[in-house]
């Protein structure tokens, strides 16, 4: 017998809590970054699970489609993260809070 | 066949647009003859009506323009009623005015307002003979506003002068509480009636308990009291003397101010439905008349005396009409249209002469040096004082009669009345064209001039139509006469009680003394007199102090009340409201400002919390 | 007891794949250097790849590997290498108060609610989803077909949409790091333009000593 989907699954949130722990945690914008990677991953991971346990190839689709888009999240994000270390000379998202009340 | 009745109406209208749109092109002198010009056309085109409609044995034609408001029930088309009522106030209405348009193109001349002058008189015509051709209540409110926003214009023609300012002020305020009436008496009929047009109205007055008949012939009266300066409201006309002096003869003595009389004689078939409302309405009329003498007697500007006579007057015409003699009323309202505004007219070309002095103690021994003026002065003075054979004697000889038929001491408060009457036009004839010249001073030495022509051709038709007024309406000439012609548009007269020539003519006799009196009495207390404190009492100087109780009543605790909503109303508990809202914004935006660090990291938190919160909701959900 | 009920290697499998995938997330979240998180990203996402295959998604974990563990976290090391920001961080000292008390609360709140909810639910029934009409799944690598065939019939709106949103994603990141034109940037421009003229020279002599 297969794994059951229910340990994908926790796997899966223990993932997502682990990157969104990160996100709010580390002040690099690179790490936060990397952070949201995982917690994409963790999506991607439920998404196959479903994709299994439905026999629905649109889950697959999906995380398909998932990781084209975070690729150019990525790239788009890093763009500017270079663009502000330029003006910065620093990657903490801490610093950049001019827009405040 | 009647399509040329609107032109009455349009041709005002008419010669109002041209000017306002025109007005800057054309000269002065274009000006006050197209202003006269288009009035004078629509005198015409009223007297072919007249004629028109005499050949019309209904007497009564409907000319529709147009359908002004349709909604559910209510149907108010613009259409007027061409009926002896109607057309008897367009012919004087009209007439009066051609020739006080006329007298002002001279009055007026050289005045820097000219055109605007001629412009509120043409607007001013065009509202009232709106108001008086109307055939629904609607439309003759929306007259009735128009004639009471040009007296306003009017009164405070020269608004750079303080007392005219507020004189304008006070006509339009004491005229709002008298449309308020108006406004109820259109309410309550439409409810009951379900319909606003005068014959609408009259062939349903069966709708109308005797309740509400009185309720409606109450408001009514508040509306004529407003408009024609009766009791309680009728001290406006005295300071809306401050408008030019052929403002004060058309419209406060010959046309508007008889709106309101014009207003219950129209409704005459609701009146017939109240007795209590008559008799308010008299008593009303009779003590107006009676207080207004009382006051004329001791004034000393020669308009005021004038002014308080026109409220006196207008007091018999409500009188007349409290005790059912509607035509009485309107042969009194034609004849003191002629006699008024020929009175007002010679004491403007009197003032005029002496550059502009009002005051009587500076006048006197004018006869000499006013030829043309003087006389038709002298026929006024006759005519209203009720000397046979003027037409004063038989339009009031008219009233006192039908009064003594019903009301015996209102008849003997007219009588006292017609000797104050006497007296205090005798008073002024004296002050102004008798005894000593003392108006040098005023004149700088020079000798007073006569007015021009334009003014003084005026004068001579008025007192020709003085003169031969009465004819109108003689007590014998039953078949002939005004109150015949009238009589169809009336509704259920009080039974005029039969007569006999020799109660008449003991009543003619009995008014021909009271004048005797009047005359007698003034000319032997004023020949060698100017002014006297025993005779001029301060309690009627001053009006019987009715403003300053109308001040002390209304006007200072209105006063308390604006002051109080100023100090406390507004300081505190408005701009409290407002400003402690403002400042409770600003403080909860200065609190939620820290919120907004500018740290993405606090924001994710807060989604996350935000996440959590959902989560738990559901966990518990599912529990 | 495990063995009694499921396969042992796929238990294996699956233990290797959690293994990877959560010492891999933690390694990001805590190590101070970025290049050491960049590398434990890889863990974790190589984690990820097993489990995928362990489900029969074999298209997809090479995807994962390829473009993820591959282009992405070198994207990320090239970013970290050229901004020079590979110098140890403080990740213990934290200056927002409590920030990671609440981050700790509220994320372990939610993944617990999550799980509970999870197996309060009949977690997942197995049914085919009625609305998709999903196509039954077929098993190892014989979906790589039905995928494909997935992404260019069905979603073919949606491919093609994404082949847009890569380009101007690639159009937008080279603007914002392209460096400002400055004088410094003209000058060079200025020298090569200078160099092309003196190489267009030479080519010019060459040619006419080879005419001669």
């Amino acid at each position: 017998m297969t794994i059951p989907a229910s340990w994908f699954l926790v796997l899966a949130a223990l993932l997502f809590g682990i990157g969104a722990f990160g996100v709010l945690t580390r002040r690099s914008a690179l790490i936060m970054f990397m952070c949201i990677e995982l917690m994409l991953n963790a999506v991607n991971l439920t998404f196959v699970t479903f994709a299994r346990t439905m026999s629905d190839i649109g889950g697959q689709t999906s995380v398909f489609f998932i990781m084209v888009v975070a690729a150019a999240e990525v790239t788009v994000g890093l763009g500017i993260v270079v663009a502000v270390f330029r003006r910065r000379a620093s990657t903490s998202v801490d610093e950049l809070s001019e827009l405040q009340g | 066949m009647l399509h040329i009745a609107p032109l009455i109406m349009i041709l005002p209208l008419a010669g109002f647009l041209f000017v306002l749109i025109n007005g800057r092109s054309l000269g002065n002198k274009l000006v006050g003859l197209i202003g006269t010009g288009v009035v004078g056309l629509s005198f015409v085109a009223t007297v072919i009506t007249f004629l028109l409609l005499l050949h019309d044995h209904s007497r009564q034609v409907t000319v529709n323009l147009f359908t002004w408001i349709s909604v559910d029930t209510l149907h108010v088309p613009a259409a007027i009623l061409i009926d002896p009522l109607s057309i008897t106030m367009s012919l004087f209405v009209t007439g009066i005015s051609t020739l006080i348009h006329w007298y002002s193109t001279a009055y007026m001349e050289g005045e820097k307002d000219f055109r605007k002058f001629f412009l509120y008189l043409n607007l001013f015509v065009f509202s009232m003979l709106t108001l008086v051709l109307a055939n629904n209540l609607v439309l003759t409110f929306v007259g009735w506003e128009g004639v009471g926003v040009c007296s306003y214009w009017l009164v405070s023609f020269y608004f750079d002068r303080d007392a005219a300012a507020s004189a304008g002020k006070k006509a339009f305020i004491y005229n709002r509480i008298g449309d308020i009436g108006l406004l109820l008496a259109m309410f309550l009929l439409f409810e009951h009636t379900h319909t606003l047009t005068y014959l609408g109205i009259f062939s349903s007055t069966s709708l109308l308990s005797p309740t509400i008949a009185t309720l409606v012939v109450l408001s009514l009266l508040l509306a004529a009291t407003g408009k024609s300066a009766q009791i309680p409201l009728f001290n406006w006309l005295p300071d809306a003397m401050e408008g030019p002096t052929p403002v004060s003869a058309l419209i406060h003595a010959a046309t508007m101010v008889t709106a309101g009389v014009y207003l219950l004689v129209r409704m005459s078939p609701v009146l017939a439905l109240s007795s209590s409302g008559r008799m308010t309405i008299a008593i009303i009329g009779g003590v107006t008349a009676f207080v207004a003498a009382t006051i004329a007697t001791a004034q000393k500007d020669i308009k005021k005396v004038l002014a308080f006579s026109t409220v006196s007057q207008i007091g018999y015409m409500v009188l007349a009409v409290g005790v059912g003699a509607y035509g009485a009323a309107i042969f009194l309202m034609v004849s003191h249209a002629f006699f008024k505004a020929l009175l007002f007219l010679g004491s403007g070309s009197v003032i005029h002469s002496l550059g502009g002095e009002q005051d009587m103690r500076k006048m006197g021994g004018l006869a000499k040096w006013l030829p043309l003026t003087f006389p038709t002065f002298l026929i006024g003075w006759l005519t209203i004082s009720g000397v046979p054979p003027f037409a004063g004697f038989w339009s009031k000889g008219d009233v006192l009669t039908n009064v003594f038929a019903h009301n015996k001491p209102l008849w003997v408060l007219g009588i006292l009345t017609a000797i104050l009457t006497a007296y205090y036009m005798s008073r002024l004839f004296v002050l102004t064209f008798r005894g000593s010249e003392r108006f040098r001073e005023v004149t700088h030495q020079h000798d007073p001039h006569e007015s021009p022509i334009a003014m003084t051709a005026p004068l001579l038709i008025l007192a020709a139509l003085s003169v031969l007024g009465g004819a109108l309406d003689l007590p014998w000439a039953h078949g002939f006469s005004l109150t015949h012609f009238l009589a169809p548009t009336f509704g259920d007269v009080a039974p005029s009680a039969a007569q006999s020539t020799v109660l008449q003519t003991g009543l003619a006799l009995v008014d021909v003394a009271a004048a005797a009196i009047g005359l007698f009495a003034a000319f032997t207390i004023w020949r060698n007199r100017v002014e006297s404190t025993t005779f001029e009492k301060p309690f009627f100087e001053h009006v019987w102090y009715w403003d300053d109780a109308y001040d002390a009543t209304i006007g200072r605790p209105l006063e308390h009340v604006a002051q109080f909503s100023n100090d406390v109303v507004e300081d505190r508990v408005i701009d409290g409201a407002v400003e402690g809202l403002g400042a409770s914004v600003r403080r909860s935006g200065e609190g939620m400002r820290k919120l907004q660090a500018g740290m993405v990291r606090q924001y994710a938190l807060a989604m996350v919390l935000g996440v959590t919160v959902i989560v738990v909701y559901l966990v518990g959900r599912v529990r | 007891m495990l063995a009694t009920t499921y396969a042992i290697p796929d238990v294996l499998v699956f233990a290797t794949a959690a293994l990877l995938i959560v010492v891999g997330a933690l390694g990001v979240i805590a190590m101070k250097n970025p290049v050491h998180s960049a590398l434990s990203l890889i863990m974790s996402l190589l984690g990820v790849a097993v489990a995928f295959l362990e489900q029969s998604a074999d298209f997809l974990a090479a995807v994962e590997i390829i473009v993820y563990a591959g282009a992405i976290v070198v994207l990320f090391l090239f970013v970290i290498m050229f901004l020079g920001v590979d110098k140890s961080q403080h990740p213990h000292v934290e200056p927002l108060i409590g920030q990671r008390w609440f981050a700790g609360l509220g994320v372990f709140i939610t993944v617990a609610g999550v799980v509970f909810l999870m197996a309060s639910s009949h977690w997942v029934s197995g049914v085919p989803a009625a609305s998709t009409g999903g196509t039954a799944l077929a098993p190892g690598s014989g979906n790589v077909t039905q995928l494909g065939d997935s992404v260019f019939t069905t979603y073919l709106l949606a491919f093609e949409a994404t082949a847009g949103l890569l380009i101007i994603a690639v159009v937008g990141a080279v603007l914002l790091a392209r460096r400002e034109r400055t004088a410094e940037a003209d000058e060079i421009v200025e020298v090569s333009d200078a160099v092309d003229i003196a190489i267009d020279d030479w080519v010019a002599d060459e040619t006419e000593e080879v005419d001669s």
